[in-house]
């Protein structure tokens, strides 16, 4: 199946009641999809049909998002970087507001319009909160067709165990591509009970509110210690892949579209008898820090590759901590880095090392 | 309160506050219409017996403490969206009754492309929109609403069409939207008003309850402290100044 495909069936299969969408490049084939599958294939709570909208734009898409969320509904909403952009407003308040959805980014290359070509430019948007105030996403990055369908239910998983809103950060080659996937059954994610969800106030309860603001500094703060102890909590939840790393004298790390080039790399160089590991982030929120700091200590450098101008190779550095050179092998503007480019990087890194031996 | 117990004790009791309502003091100004539009609503909303089936949105401006007053299920919205999370609330629950309660600012400023969809969708919410021609919450500044020649603190010397254009009239607008099924301009500012400005909210979650469409209520109020004027005074200011560019009646009615 397509990518965008295949994230749209996962959607109807994690059984959600509404997705609300506005149509961009390089995913409008998911609005598409749902538009076409969900009347038939999903039900309300009520048993009416589920709910697909086409928006007057993303930012009313985002906000009717944070209503349906906000009456217990499950929901997701895609688009790509500018529109995602758009939704940071509703995202910061969803946050604040503790409201589970799904957000998917199968982001271009930017900045501004930009280009339809994929990208992994939004790295720090999605990671670093994105829009204002202080707050994270769960952030679930795919490498394959198959992690587009296994990440839909992961990431409903984590948003309603965190009562957050959580993000698949995707790239348009992802959305676009072609591979065989295995499909979950349908409606095999359970529904948690959401007692906090505004459905009607009946006389056995106090009012539900759902809100993001708190105007007394004293109660401002205890929310934000609240989501501060959420997030750590959340740290629970790191996940990443190695490969090779066992022997690795030079440790890839790499994200998505940029692990599977970097996979191609590391072959090459075992080829040339170059001893490459590679550490794939899979959450990018939380970050795995640990594994990193680890090999920091056992290879001789670390290169970090990417489809931006650098953004993942901070958290790299930070995780490294100086016990050894990150080096950083980007492309930009919608170019793809190939396996050739990435190879002559380490080899080149490799090189400096044999001479400082 | 011993003393207000003891004056009244013995006389008829006409009048008693809503269980919809809370008991939390107002933060109104005194004379703002909000008080008695919130009384209103939440009296029609326990009238109708549809308490434990509504949910109301309250976005930004002096209103976004309405879940404070309001004894039912509530989301507080962004500035401008209430349309949009009415319209996801309505969506999935749609055999409850969802209203928003919003200000010009709100509503026909950064939240216009959210109302014109909305009601243009046919969404069957009941819209409720404040128009006191002024953004009060932030002090003061010019509204769309704001009239020609009226002065806040973001126009000193009165607003100018030259520079700011014209009031936009946006119930005018919406009117002409297929999916607008009942539209009116009412008022609070007196007893006569206010049974008026009762009937259309009864009408409104009426035709929401019949699946109609959307329902859009204007009405027409002061701010005495964003206008610096007396509670009386505002009243006054209001009927010369603000009816004529917002004459109050119904402005689309269902033919049935």
């Amino acid at each position: 199946m397509k990518g965008n495909e295949a994230l749209a069936e996962a959607a109807i299969r994690a059984g959600i009641h509404a997705y609300f969408g506005y149509p961009i490049t390089p995913q409008s084939e998911v609005l598409e999809y749902l538009a076409l599958e969900m009347p038939k294939r999903t039900k309300l709570l009520n048993g009416q049909n589920g709910v697909l909208l086409q928006a007057e734009s993303e930012l009313g898409a985002i906000n009717m998002v944070y209503g349906a969320a906000g009456a217990g509904a499950r929901v997701m909403i895609s688009s790509s970087s500018p529109g995602i952009s758009l939704m940071q407003e509703g995202i910061s308040y969803m946050a604040s507001a503790q409201l589970p959805c799904l957000v998917v980014n199968v982001m271009r290359g930017g900045p501004g319009l930009g280009t339809i070509q994929p990208s992994q430019g939004d790295y720090f948007q999605a990671t670093k909160g994105g829009g204002h105030g202080d707050y994270h996403l769960p952030v679930l990055a795919p490498a394959s067709v198959q992690e587009m369908v296994d990440f839909v239910f992961e990431g409903f998983r984590l948003a309603e165990k965190y009562r957050t809103p959580a993000m698949i950060l995707a790239d348009g080659a992802l959305g676009q591509m072609m591979e065989k996937v295995t499909l979950p059954p349908e409606h095999s994610l359970p529904y948690p009970e959401k007692p906090w969800a505004t459905t009607g106030k009946p006389k056995s309860r106090e009012r539900n509110i759902v809100t993001s603001l708190f105007i007394e500094p004293e109660r401002m703060e205890e929310i934000n210690l609240q989501l501060q102890h959420k997030y750590r909590r959340m740290q629970q939840e790191v996940r990443y892949e190695t490969i090779e790393t066992a022997d690795a004298e030079i440790l890839l790390v790499a994200f998505g579209l940029s692990a599977r080039i970097s996979q191609k790399a590391l072959e090459l160089a075992r080829e040339r008898d170059i001893r490459v590991g590679l550490v794939r982030p899979i959450t990018l929120y939380p970050f795995p820090t640990e594994i990193i700091a680890a090999m920091s200590h056992r290879v001789s450098s670390v290169l970090t590759v990417e489809m931006n101008a650098g953004q993942m190779v901070e958290d790299v550095r930070l995780a490294v901590n100086g016990h050894c050179p990150v080096y950083f092998k980007g492309r930009m503007g919608g170019m793809v880095p190939s396996p050739e480019e990435v190879l002559a990087e380490i080899e080149a890194i490799d090189a400096q090392v044999e001479k400082s031996v | 309160m011993q003393e207000i117990a003891a004056a009244i004790n013995g006389l008829e009791l006409v009048w008693k506050k809503p269980a919809t309502m809370t008991d939390t003091p107002m933060h109104y100004c005194p004379g703002c219409g909000h008080g008695v539009a919130h009384w209103l609503l939440m009296e029609v909303v326990q009238e109708m017996g549809i308490e434990e089936n509504v949910i109301g949105v309250a976005p930004v401006g002096c209103s976004v403490f309405a879940y404070n007053y309001m004894n039912i299920d509530m989301q507080e919205a962004a500035h401008g969206r209430a349309c949009a999370v009415a319209t996801g609330i309505r969506r999935v629950l749609p055999d409850k009754f969802v209203f928003s309660y919003q200000g010009d600012g709100d509503l026909a400023a950064i939240g216009t492309g959210e109302t014109i969809h909305a009601i243009n969708r046919g969404e069957n919410i009941l819209i409720v929109f404040i128009n006191n021609g002024i953004y009060g919450m932030t002090g003061g500044q010019m509204a769309p609403t704001t009239i020609l020649g009226q002065v806040t603190s973001t126009t000193p010397f009165g607003r100018d069409v030259a520079q700011m254009g014209y009031p936009l009239k946006i119930t005018d607008l919406v009117a002409h939207l297929p999916g607008a099924y009942y539209v009116t301009r009412q008022a609070v500012h007196t007893a006569a008003a206010v049974r008026k400005t009762k009937k259309a909210m009864q009408l409104g979650f009426e035709y929401q309850r019949r699946k109609k469409g959307a329902s859009f209520i204007e009405i027409v109020s002061n701010c005495p402290s964003g206008w610096k004027l007396t509670p009386a005074e505002a009243n006054d200011w209001m009927e010369k100044n603000m009816f004529p560019n917002y004459p109050l009646g119904d402005l689309k009615v269902p033919k049935e």
